[in-house]
């Protein structure tokens, strides 16, 4: 009766059945087309965008304020619940680690992807300036990239080790898990350190992360610009990413218990909790949201008037509610009640919560900049409007799917659900199973 | 005021005039005090042709051209890289748009095109058609980079490419800049354009010298993909004791440029005012002051027009700037 054999079968990583296979060489091509679209625009310059002198940014900046959200809840909450040391975290925290880190180095990728000299991407070191929001992203980005690594690295030390001598018979992959394990040996001071480690790394990535989303909203509210110079821009970005960030963690983590059939260890109850967290943050959202869109809609001067009936009943109104309703309302009102929160209800509405999320950072980009203090003219008429081109959704298509295939990567080699933490809470050890043996 | 300073435009101030004022102006101060033999002990004898020059505190005075001396900073060669981001010192320019006298001709924008090599959809210089209201009446705006005092794209531009210097113009560095356009989502006024793709510029000279010899002083010379361009106050013909190209090219002397700290504007006619009794006068503004982004561009408001605004809309096109070549 080998139990503790029986759990690392059942959580050591897989190989990926066909449809695995089919899923990741899509991934692949999909990564593959948007790289293919990305070196002609090198070449041909943003021409080959819809963007212009007046809607300078679109699709990548706010894709790239997708991919910063997303990572937000990630590890916020794997960080809080572990302080808070909740025990039926245990199955959640690495997939919300696992996601976090593949947006978080995918941010960093897109907002490359937006520049007109990529080519001199080291300016920003060499001759970079503190008073400038940019600096300050760079900065936060590669911090948050470092300790998101961490957060997922270190808690993963005893399973490496594990898994270095459950695949003894496969060596060249078992001296890989060896070299990502820097042997560990579970002894009392190396888990001491580890603890210590993971403490403060849990400590440390709570500012860090409010900050980056803070410092991603004062790209946007420390211009003039009517739409974005808001003071409600900080928490309004924090809340927003909660948002996206939770309903990430639900519809991966329903794929995953669905293809690796994990129903013992991520439970109904699992997604009964992360529902009634899912519609707290909503509601959190959609008060920043009446600050931002129903307040001003008294006291708004003209031009703010303009951008908000552009919203309301305009040209971004079916774009506008839908992220509003589908995103916040309904959300809201399905997650209320206990059945649904069921797993199944549960995927489709966290499905829907990414989808409104990312159109709904679109329409937080865009709408703004068609609307300056001076009216535009003298440029042709296709620049009065934007909607993206067929590059830049080859290329967005990328980031996108290269996110996933970052994340599916992870799921193929790293054990998704900490194996040597789910023995410990069920009272297995490898030293105990030895004892029975002999 | 003094006397002689209230019959303002003098007859026979040419612009050439002006321009020698400009280049006097360290020294200008010294000439109406007691220091007039510290000029004079210099090796070059009187000529006995005297010329006539405004002092920095508004008196016109007459001197010998052999004592004309180039203030450091001017003249064509002055500059070393280093001083391209310091500017010309003890100057800080000016321009005043009489929005009276605009009646949307565009010679302003074709002159600034032609001399910028602007190949773009978006001129740098755009004559705007303005009306606040349905029922306030419409007038012609001319709108180029307003080079503010608290420029808003150099507070974010994250490379230091686009800067201000002391002498009050903004410019863009096209071998810094990271093509990031966060000064053109930061810019109120809109006047920054973006090079989309490669410019199809064409010079009088070969391709090689023109990148060879850039400098941000001369927007335009050449223009590089995925960077930011703009009015950049034409450093270069100020250098060489020119006018901007739109104050030059103006037929109506919509334009006026000149030094806050002479407090004098020259139109494109050559005609010289107190920048400051101008704008008192004349009840003179900066576009969008309320953000206190603080202009170095002031406008004149369009009241007792020299020419109806239905003129101008024969030349007025909503959708276009830059005329090209077909």
């Amino acid at each position: 009766m080998a139990k503790y054999q029986n759990l690392i079968e059942e959580l050591a990583p897989r190989k990926f059945s066909r449809l695995g296979v089919v899923w990741t060489i899509a991934l692949i091509v999909i990564t593959m087309i948007g790289a293919a679209a990305y070196i002609d625009q090198v070449i041909k310059g943003q021409v080959v965008t819809n963007m212009r002198d007046y809607v300078l940014w679109g699709v990548y900046i706010s894709n790239f304020v997708f991919f910063v959200a997303i990572s937000f809840v990630g590890s916020l909450t794997a960080a809080v619940l572990r302080l808070t040391n909740s025990s039926w975290r245990t199955p959640l925290v690495r997939i919300a680690e696992i996601i976090a880190f593949a947006a978080i180095t995918m941010a960093g990728i897109t907002i490359i992807l937006d520049m007109g000299r990529p080519d001199r991407l080291y300016n920003l070191f060499i001759h970079a300036r503190l008073q400038s929001p940019i600096t300050w992203d760079v900065i936060i980005i590669t911090t948050y990239l470092v300790i998101s690594a961490l957060i997922l690295y270190i808690p993963l030390l005893p399973d490496l080790a594990l898994l270095k001598k459950h695949y003894q018979d496969k060596p060249k992959l078992s001296r890989i898990y060896a070299w990502f394990a820097i042997n560990w040996n579970g002894s009392p001071a190396q888990k001491a350190l580890q603890s210590k480690s993971i403490q403060m790394v849990a400590i440390l990535i709570i500012p860090v992360a409010l900050i980056l989303q803070t410092v991603d909203a004062w790209l946007f509210s420390t211009t003039y610009r009517i739409g974005w110079d808001s003071t409600n821009f900080g928490p309004y970005f924090i809340a927003g990413a909660f948002v996206v960030g939770i309903g990430g963690l639900i519809a991966v983590t329903y794929v995953l218990r669905k293809v690796y059939s994990l129903e013992n260890f991520i439970t109904d109850m699992h997604f009964d909790r992360l529902g009634k967290i899912l519609v707290f943050a909503c509601l959190i959202y959609l008060y920043f949201n009446i600050n931002e869109y129903l307040l001003p809609a008294f006291t708004a001067p003209k031009a703010e008037q303009a951008h908000l009936e552009e919203m309301f009943t305009g040209h971004y109104a079916p774009l506008f509610w839908f992220v509003t309703i589908g995103g916040l309302i309904v959300p809201i009102i399905v997650l209320l009640f206990k059945k649904g929160r069921k797993p199944v209800p549960m995927f489709i509405i966290a499905v829907l919560v990414v989808v409104t999320s990312w159109w709904k950072r679109y329409i937080i980009v865009v709408p703004a900049l068609l609307h300056p203090f001076l009216p535009i003219q003298g440029v042709p008429e296709s620049w009065h409007s934007y909607f993206p081109s067929l590059h830049e959704w080859a290329i967005v298509s990328g980031t996108l799917a290269m996110a996933l295939l970052i994340i599916t990567i992870l799921v193929r080699y790293v054990p998704i659900i900490p194996i040597q933490r789910t023995m410990e809470e069920q009272g297995l050890t490898e030293a105990n199973e030895n004892d029975k043996k002999s | 005021m003094k006397e002689d300073d209230k019959d303002l435009p003098q007859e026979n101030s040419s612009r050439r005039n002006f321009l020698r004022l400009g280049l006097l102006a360290g020294g200008a101060a010294a000439v109406t005090g007691l220091s007039m033999s510290a000029l004079a002990k210099e090796d070059d004898a009187p000529t006995g042709e005297k010329v006539k020059v405004l002092t920095t505190d508004g008196k016109l005075v007459e001197v010998d051209s052999a004592h004309l001396k180039e203030s450091p900073g001017c003249g064509k060669h002055a500059h070393s890289g280093k001083q391209i981001r310091e500017g010309i010192p003890n100057r800080k320019f000016a321009m005043v748009v009489d929005l009276s006298r605009c009646k949307n001709a565009l010679k302003c924008q074709d002159s600034c095109n032609k001399n910028h090599y602007i190949t773009g959809d978006n001129a740098w210089l755009k004559v705007y058609n303005m009306q606040e209201e349905k029922d306030t009446a419409p007038y012609w705006m001319p709108m180029m980079c307003q080079h503010c005092d608290e420029p808003a794209c150099v507070t974010v531009c994250p490379v230091d490419a686009t800067f201000k210097r002391k002498d009050g113009i903004v410019l863009i560095d096209n071998e810094r800049c990271i093509g990031c356009r966060f000064c053109m989502a930061a810019c109120p006024y809109g006047t920054r354009v973006f090079n989309w793709s490669e410019p199809k510029q064409e010079f009088e000279m070969a391709v090689e010298d023109v990148k060879a010899n850039y400098t941000p002083e001369h927007a335009g010379m050449p223009s590089q993909m995925g960077t930011v361009d703009k009015c950049d106050f034409c450093p270069h013909m100020i250098d060489m004791g020119e006018m901007p190209h739109c104050v030059s090219a103006c037929p109506n002397d919509v334009f006026l440029f000149g030094d806050i700290y002479e407090d004098t504007v020259t139109n494109g006619s050559g005609q010289s005012f107190r920048l400051s009794k101008l704008l008192e006068d004349k009840a003179g503004y900066r576009l969008l002051e309320e953000l206190g982004t603080k202009p170095s561009v002031y406008y004149l408001p369009p009241v007792n027009r020299t020419d109806a605004y239905e003129d101008g809309l024969e030349n007025y096109d909503e959708f276009k700037s830059v005329h090209k070549p077909e």
